[in-house]
């Protein structure tokens, strides 16, 4: 029972960093602000839920838990608050997100550019 | 005491490091500064990591909150008054500090080979002095950490100097660059905009929580890592949110920077003072042994903190506690101060601009 629940907890942690590195090579290979802001913010949170879950697995049941359902909740919190913060930032400072061929060049209209222009 | 190549913390160790050197690489080739400034906060939280791997929680604690946190936000306020930019220079004025730093880092690298392996039991640093505090605290003060014990006492006088070193800090910014704005001059909240609301609310959770922490740190450093200096720099973060989420003027109601460097001076005044007393009842500088005169420690219920049975050190567990919140003080106040002090810069730069 305790060694299957360790494989299981090893598992969720492993899954939850291999989300994380997703994560990275996103924000490097993504083409905009907006959605490298999404890949690091997504798997950020859903990173941390993975690895957190599998701690608390390994762990004994009992105040580590509950710390580390604190830590989660504090994480979940804060991450998708810092990224509306980026993108808002973003916002304000003129990025526009690029959207298939189009470039939003207003605020909200969306307006056909020349063909594959940044 | 060599250690095996695919030992899982020598290889933690490895990784860490070697984060640091392209860290730092990073640092050092980026022109940008603000890029700079986030590399070196994540430097911080790597190192802190790696501090945390080797097992120096104080340390790492202090380096996370120091380092990550609150440095971030004064570089950034720097960043505001300045150009943001490196200055490309002429390579011919590079080659003598880029010797110097070779010569510099060859000696560090040649001083590494004389010191001992980590966690040596015969090394010169935990077979004397360590190994004595190691002995002595439980019986001398009482204090189940040693850290504590070690900075707040026995090397009580080193961490005053180390408290009026920040006071200092405090001084010096607020010379260059004033205490900061009048609160009436910082721009209100609604001129902001109200695209804020998710930071607002967050935020709103948030700094309560934060300021608990602190006073969690604060409480808990006799007893696990933490203490004034740690707690300090959060409470300040927390004061520090609030100013950037609601904006100057209500955080400048709340902590008016007049507050805020009196209380910078009462933290100093209280630690010193508290050595004082200690003198006054016939002791020496900073003896917590003597803070408490006989008939003052006669009152104290012998249950206070529990256990009526167990001998306690009531002028260790004070002295301790006072020059910890004199240590608070002063950094909390520093910190606000040392922000104010950009803010109140960046302040005018805004209305210089306004005015052209």
């Amino acid at each position: 029972m305790v060694d299957a629940l360790n494989w299981i907890g090893g598992g969720f942690i492993v899954a939850g960093a291999l989300l994380s590195i997703l994560g990275a090579a996103g924000v490097l290979r993504f083409p905009d602000v907006y959605t490298r802001i999404h890949a690091a913010s997504l798997t950020d949170t859903g990173g941390a839920t993975l690895m957190l879950f599998g701690m608390g697995l390994l762990g004994p049941f009992g105040l580590i838990t509950l710390k580390l359902f604190l830590v989660w909740g504090f994480v979940m919190l804060t991450s998708p608050a810092a990224s509306n913060a980026l993108a808002n930032a973003a916002y304000s400072s003129g990025h526009r997100p690029r959207i298939g061929n189009f470039q939003i060049v207003g605020d909200d209209e969306p307006e056909p550019s020349s063909k594959g222009a940044p | 005491m060599t250690a095996p190549i695919l030992d899982a913390n020598f290889a933690l160790n490895v990784a860490l490091l070697l984060m640091l050197v392209v860290l730092a690489f990073a640092v050092v080739r980026t022109r940008s500064l603000l890029a700079a400034i986030l590399l070196l906060t994540v430097f911080s939280l790597v190192s802190a990591t790696w501090l945390m791997v080797m097992d120096a929680a104080d340390v790492a604690f202090t380096e996370a909150v120091v380092g990550a946190g609150i440095s971030t936000i004064v570089a950034l306020g720097a960043i505001l008054l300045t150009r943001g930019e490196v200055v490309r220079v002429n390579w011919k004025r590079q080659v003598v500090p880029g010797l110097l730093a070779v010569i510099v880092g060859g000696m560090l690298i040649y001083a590494v080979s004389a010191l001992p392996d980590f966690g040596d039991p015969a090394s010169p640093a935990n077979s004397h002095v360590g190994r004595s505090y190691l002995e002595t605290t439980k019986h001398d003060i009482g204090a189940p950490n040693v850290v504590t014990a070690v900075l707040g006492s026995y090397r009580g006088f080193d961490t005053l100097g180390e408290t009026v070193v920040i006071f200092a800090a405090c001084i010096g910014v607020a010379l260059m660059l004033g205490f900061g704005p009048r609160a009436t001059l910082a721009p209100a909240v609604d001129t902001l905009g109200d695209h804020h609301v998710v930071l607002r609310v967050v935020a709103k959770l948030l700094i309560p929580l934060i300021i608990l922490f602190a006073l969690y740190v604060q409480f808990h450093g006799d007893l696990g890592a933490g203490g004034g200096f740690q707690a300090g720099v959060i409470m300040a973060v927390a004061i520090i949110l609030h100013a950037l989420v609601f904006g100057l003027r209500d955080t400048m109601a709340a902590v008016p920077a007049r507050v805020a460097r009196t209380v910078a001076v009462l933290g100093v005044v209280l630690y010193a003072g508290v050595g004082i007393v200690c003198i006054a009842n016939g002791g020496g500088f900073l003896d917590y042994d003597y803070l408490f005169t006989p008939q003052v420690e006669a009152m104290i219920p012998p249950g206070l903190l529990g256990d009526p049975d167990h001998v306690h050190h009531w002028g260790q567990h004070f002295g301790i506690l006072f020059i910890e919140l004199g240590v608070l003080m002063t950094v909390a106040a520093t910190m606000v101060t040392i922000f104010y002090g950009f803010a109140g810069r960046t302040v005018d730069a805004i209305e210089a601009r306004a005015r052209t």
